[in-house]
């Protein structure tokens, strides 16, 4: 047990890992857990969600972990359970801790919470690879809890660096009834607050007609009741009438947020950076273009295996600890290293603004500028956070 | 009244060409990612004389050792393309394995070693046989490659897997598998072979092994005023004569340092284009080109003086740069 010891110490500390070595082997598991939840009715039926989204990140993610692992002896093994909307969550949740202490979720914000929950009486690490909401890099963050997925307000904020950037500064806003476009509604406007932009004008979605059909006469009604604007931003998170406003406003004006350039973790036309490489061999694997949601799943899978490799620890409180430390970085094809906050446990990660045929610009942009690190100007920085676990 | 004096600059421009000509200058060849094209610079005159089409997305280049032949990984016509390098014609296609990314030629000057960078394996070709003489399979997104000088190991280095992969050239086996910072790029043997230098794109770093005993002996990392670290990546390195200093391009950070080779220490940094990416020497090691990929040109630094005295126009992206001597 002790020479064992040595020799993963040996092999971290010198990183000399000889392939036909007697090092013993490490074995990390790594359960995907995910809460499905009710589909939103949309007026057009163009959009269908992968089965496999998320999923296929993560095992992207496990083959990168395990082709390391090849060279140390390391094996990396992912185990799944799809929990369904009437299913037994907690139950689920309690039979994957079960197995490992590494789990990485696909749930909406309150089953999030209670599986960090009975994590932390198991002595267990969560990823959150889903939940976008601030509020769980907030108020209600939890020291197991890491997330790999951009919080609302690092896209919002993303947003609008490039709208004042732009000098796009007088901006209408269109929010959608569901609570995920109002919470994103709510990003964009702490955003605006906070680089100092107004918004002139706004609207709740509330036309109930088939815009398939009438989208022309009634969006530019719309539009036109909104006034002056230089450009239109939908909080349209479930994204059902975002589709119908490009290019049916009254005046000839851009629309960002939920539809046409969009803020985002990871977007199929990224090909700077080596991205590339992921995207192909995304694409390999799931025959299908790689998603913010897949991407979150592939950054906390390689996190994982990244701080195994590094310490050759693969006990789940040993990992957060290499996570949360300076020696922790992620090569995450977005042309700089990423890394954790150590005060609410987000990855900082630059986002995406893209339109479905190229990349616009990748935040944070030039000249947002922050005194440790300009990644730190997207979301929730030290001095702005409530949440108090991680200290 | 203006005659003359255009007849006579005519016969001078030809006179030039002529001398030119007869004692033809030595070259730098960089090859052009986004353009599929090589730009060829003269080393006297310092400009494109040059430009000719290779395979799709050229990266790795290098020369055969009699500067008879000119290789180039054509990545995604999954080639290496053979190139007379006279004529510029492509001779015919190396098998390589796919997405071929860099490339080392073994000390024999028949061996080449090829990262294939979608495919977690390192192919050697025999370029006398045509033949893939082995795969060897390593870790994700193989990229930077180096031969020892006495050809006994070659080196792979895996973006994704952070690894420099050992190979025994005689067996094709793995005999070690050391882990660096984010990211490896470029691998070179220097000092006879008896050190091995990895750059650390990501990890921002570049690590220095004792090849007997393949344990790191010292990391160098960089630091610019006013420029984020995040920002100082290294790729791309070239050793003066001696192997006493090192030039280590730093890519979007804009800049390449100088290294002492012997105490590790960083002693300038010197300001070029935009994400520096690879570089060649001239003959004599008094002039080093490096390819800048974002602003599309080639800096001309003057070793002695430590400082960019020119810049070139070239392609699209360049990517790799190798150094032609001609007579």
């Amino acid at each position: 047990m002790l020479l064992d010891l040595m020799k993963r110490t040996f092999c971290a500390l010198f990183g000399l890992c000889l392939a036909s070595g007697t090092a013993s082997a490490l074995d990390i598991q790594i359960h995907y857990l995910r809460q499905e939840v009710p589909p939103v009715a949309t007026l057009s039926e163009l959009d269908v969600a992968p089965e496999d989204l998320g999923l296929a990140g993560a095992r992207l993610g496990l083959d990168d972990n395990a082709t390391t692992g090849r060279f140390l002896e390391q094996n990396y093994t992912l185990e799944t359970t799809w929990v369904a909307r009437d299913g037994d969550w907690p139950a689920a949740v309690d039979a994957a801790l079960a197995q490992t202490g590494l789990l990485v979720i696909d749930a909406p914000q309150a089953a999030l919470l209670d599986a960090a929950d009975r994590a932390a009486d198991a002595g267990a690490l969560v990823f959150n690879v889903a939940a976008t909401d601030v509020a769980l890099r907030d108020g209600d963050c939890r020291a197991n809890l890491l997330h790999t997925i951009p919080s609302r307000a690092m896209l919002s904020d993303a947003l609008v660096q490039l709208l004042v950037q732009r000098r796009w500064r007088d901006l209408a806003l269109i929010t959608g009834p569901h609570p995920g476009d109002i919470a994103f509604a709510a990003a964009i406007e702490a955003s605006v607050h906070k680089f100092g932009l107004e918004i002139g004008s706004r609207a709740d979605w509330t036309l109930q007609a088939d815009l398939r059909r009438s989208a022309s006469t009634e969006i530019a009604a719309l539009t036109q009741s909104l006034g002056e604007f230089d450009v239109v931003i939908a909080a349209d998170e479930v994204r059902d009438f975002g589709r119908y406003l490009l290019y049916n406003t009254w005046l000839p004006r851009p629309v960002v947020g939920s539809e046409g350039l969009v803020p985002s973790a990871w977007s199929p036309v990224i090909e700077q950076w080596g991205a590339i490489q992921l995207q192909n061999r995304f694409r390999d694997l799931a025959g299908r273009s790689m998603e913010d949601i897949d991407y979150a799943a592939w950054a906390a899978v390689r996190s994982i295996g990244e701080a195994v490799t590094r310490s050759g620890d693969e006990d789940p409180a040993a990992i957060r600890a290499y996570l949360l430390s300076d020696g922790f970085e992620l090569a995450g094809f977005k042309g700089t290293p990423l890394t954790f906050r150590t005060w609410n446990g987000q990855l900082r990660q630059p986002i995406a603004l893209s339109h479905p045929r190229g990349l616009t610009a990748q935040a944070p942009l030039d000249g947002f500028l922050h005194q440790a690190n300009p990644l730190d100007t997207l979301g929730l920085d030290v001095s702005e956070t409530t949440c108090t676990a991680f200290q | 009244m203006h005659r003359i004096p255009v007849t006579r600059l005519s016969t001078l421009t030809l006179a030039a060409a002529l001398t030119a000509f007869t004692a033809q200058a030595d070259e730098i060849w960089v090859t052009n990612e986004k353009d599929d094209t090589i730009s060829v610079i003269d080393i006297d005159t310092l400009e494109v004389t040059r430009t000719i089409p290779t395979g799709d997305r050229p990266r790795g280049i290098t020369f055969a050792h009699d500067f008879s032949v000119v290789y180039i990984c054509a990545s995604d016509s999954d080639a290496v393309q053979v190139m007379d390098p006279v004529s510029g014609e492509i001779l015919y296609d190396l098998p390589s394995g796919e997405d071929p990314e860099q490339f080392a030629l073994h000390p024999d000057n028949r061996h080449l070693y090829i990262a294939n960078e979608d495919d977690a394996i390192t192919t050697v070709v025999d370029t006398q046989s045509r033949e893939v003489v082995r795969q060897i399979s390593v870790g994700i997104e193989p990229e930077g490659m180096a031969v020892s000088p006495d050809g006994t190991i070659a080196i792979t280095t895996s973006e994704t897997t952070n690894m420099a992969h050992w190979i025994d050239t005689e067996t094709g086996d793995l005999i070690a598998n050391t882990l660096v910072d984010s990211r490896p790029r470029h691998a070179e043997f220097v000092k006879g072979g008896t050190e091995l230098w990895v750059s650390s794109e990501i990890g921002g770093t570049i690590t220095v092994f004792d090849v007997a005993t393949k344990a790191e002996k010292a990391k160098i990392g960089f630091e610019l005023p006013r420029i984020l670290p995040s920002l100082i990546q290294p790729v791309g390195f070239e050793f003066t004569e001696g192997d006493s200093h090192a030039f280590v391009a730093l890519g979007p950070s804009n800049h390449v340092a100088v290294v002492d080779a012997e105490t590790y220490e960083v002693e300038d940094y010197i300001l070029v284009g935009r994400r520096v990416w690879h570089m060649a020497f001239n003959a004599d090691r008094s002039r080093l080109f490096t390819t800048n990929g974002v602003s599309g040109d080639v800096s001309v630094i003057d070793v002695a003086e430590r400082e960019a005295v020119k810049s070139i126009q070239v392609g699209r992206f360049p990517w790799g740069a190798a150094f032609r001597q001609t007579n």
